[in-house]
């Protein structure tokens, strides 16, 4: 069958999809978007977080059929800063929340749609809209400080969160900061 | 393999009956799993998600109407006030992305031993209803599964909704786990207290062929609670009412527990039940 939505604020079509097909196969292997990961296939690690019309999901149980004419954003459509990354993306450099990568975009979809809801969660919040997300690597607690990382940068603009702002998006270039006066 | 995508009700009958084979799916939470890990191969699915008012809420004379489509987080958001037992057992369900798929219609489909939303429907006296192109009918959440992932669903009906009498007290809902989020549950108890009727309902999950209600633990809650002058709960109240959920659990050993644990913890997650349900119903003085 053919699918056809919008991905990442793009019209995309898809053709010969099988029926018992995923979305996350579909954007992976038809449409080229591999930052929504493939690993348990059965909604247990959150690594294919997706946007479905909103609502972050886990791309391997949606059926593809499911998304036709259905809005899509995943990880590649966050809106960067000229640094090419999203302030959570930042955020998670900064707090080292990153190592071997593998369950990185699904978490970042998962945490910016957190800091949506909640820009300035309690860590209970935070853990329970992370349940989903799976990471072998860093035991979490770095993941944890990305996510206050990313909801103070939200908060002001002072103080040491500053520098997670992209230097394009305030008018203040990481540069003149520096400086100083 | 089709896909079959009816956008109302009487279209998604009419493809039921013609294609008894066909999967129903919704949410996908379970159908996506067998699908993915070559479990199942149907010849077709039947997409629900299209259907017109199956994702709706709202009432019928005094019950609430969920339709099967509702996903759990609408549960959590927008129910907890009407089905506060049944919005306590979605929010354990999986994890915030379950959550936004997932469905109560695709959960009693399931038919699971561990269903959640199984306990909080059946302590609240909840009925299923199921339509086909033969018509319509009601059947109590009691009487729904008949054994494990077995219903009395036919193959040519689908379930249109749950029908839940509002909350008319105290419910609460607990399950273990290994952790709090992504478990299926090792047990589950469900509680809801009645005190204009003084009634009390009881679910157990995940420890017996079915999901199944604590008939005499019921009864002697309804017959013994001080209900006229909230009197704190006596002790040994407490303990017989779990002694009795035990005893009606009929539990195996498998990967997640054993039989044994499961009797054991379902007394204690009904003794804590009923401390809270009756704590609140002291402190809050409704009905």
């Amino acid at each position: 069958m053919r699918i056809s939505c919008v991905v990442n604020g793009e019209p995309r079509r898809a053709d010969d999809v099988w029926a018992g097909e995923s979305l996350l196969y579909v954007l992976r292997e038809r449409l080229g978007l591999p930052g929504a990961k493939n690993a348990c296939e059965q909604g247990e690690c959150g690594s294919c977080t997706v946007y479905l019309d909103g609502r972050p999901v886990c791309a391997c149980l949606v059926p593809a059929g499911q998304a036709q004419g259905r809005e899509v954003v995943t990880v590649e459509g966050l809106p960067v800063g000229a640094d090419g990354l999203h302030p959570v993306q930042r955020a998670f450099v900064a707090a080292g929340a990153v190592q071997c990568g593998f369950c990185t975009p699904g978490l970042v979809v998962a945490v910016h749609d957190l800091l949506e809801r909640h820009p300035d969660p309690t860590d209970p919040e935070i853990r329970e809209a992370l349940a989903g997300n799976l990471c072998r690597c860093t035991g979490y607690e770095a993941i944890l400080a990305a996510v206050r990382l990313a909801a103070l940068r939200d908060g002001g603009d002072d103080g040491p969160e500053g520098r997670l702002r992209d230097g394009g998006d305030d008018g203040r270039p990481d540069q003149g900061r520096r400086e100083g006066p | 393999m089709d896909f079959l995508q009816p956008t109302d009700w009487a279209e998604a009958l009419a493809v039921r009956a013609d294609r008894p084979e066909a999967v129903p799916v919704t949410g996908g939470t379970d159908v996506m799993v067998e699908l993915n890990l070559a479990r199942r191969r149907p010849t077709a699915l039947l997409d629900l998600g299209r259907v017109g008012g199956l994702a709706d809420w709202g009432t019928d004379g005094d019950l609430l109407r969920i339709g099967a489509a509702v996903p759990y987080r609408r549960i959590v958001t927008e129910l907890a006030g009407r089905a506060p037992g049944l919005a306590m057992a979605a929010r354990t369900v999986g994890s915030a992305q379950i959550r936004n798929r997932g469905t109560v219609g695709g959960n009693l489909g399931s038919a699971s031993p561990a269903g959640d939303t199984f306990p909080p429907l059946l302590a609240a006296d909840a009925v299923v209803e199921l339509g086909s192109v033969r018509g319509v009918r009601r059947v109590p959440v009691a009487e729904f599964c008949t054994g494990p992932k077995r219903s009395v669903l036919a193959p040519d009906e689908l379930i249109a909704a749950v029908l839940v009498p509002p909350a008319a007290g105290p419910e609460r809902f607990a399950k273990v786990g290994t952790r709090n989020a992504m478990v299926i549950a090792v047990c589950a108890f469900a509680l809801a207290l009645r005190p204009g009727t003084r009634r009390v309902g009881t679910g157990i999950g995940s420890a017996a062929p079915t999901p199944v209600r604590a008939p005499a633990a019921e009864e002697l809650l309804a017959a013994e609670l001080p209900w006229a002058t909230r009197a704190p709960l006596p002790e040994s109240l407490t303990r017989r009412f779990g002694e009795l959920v035990a005893a009606a659990a009929s539990p195996i050993d498998d990967v997640r527990g054993t039989a044994a644990y499961r009797r054991h913890a379902l007394g204690v997650l009904a003794r804590r039940m009923v401390d809270r349900a009756w704590t609140a119903y002291r402190n809050g003085g409704a009905e």
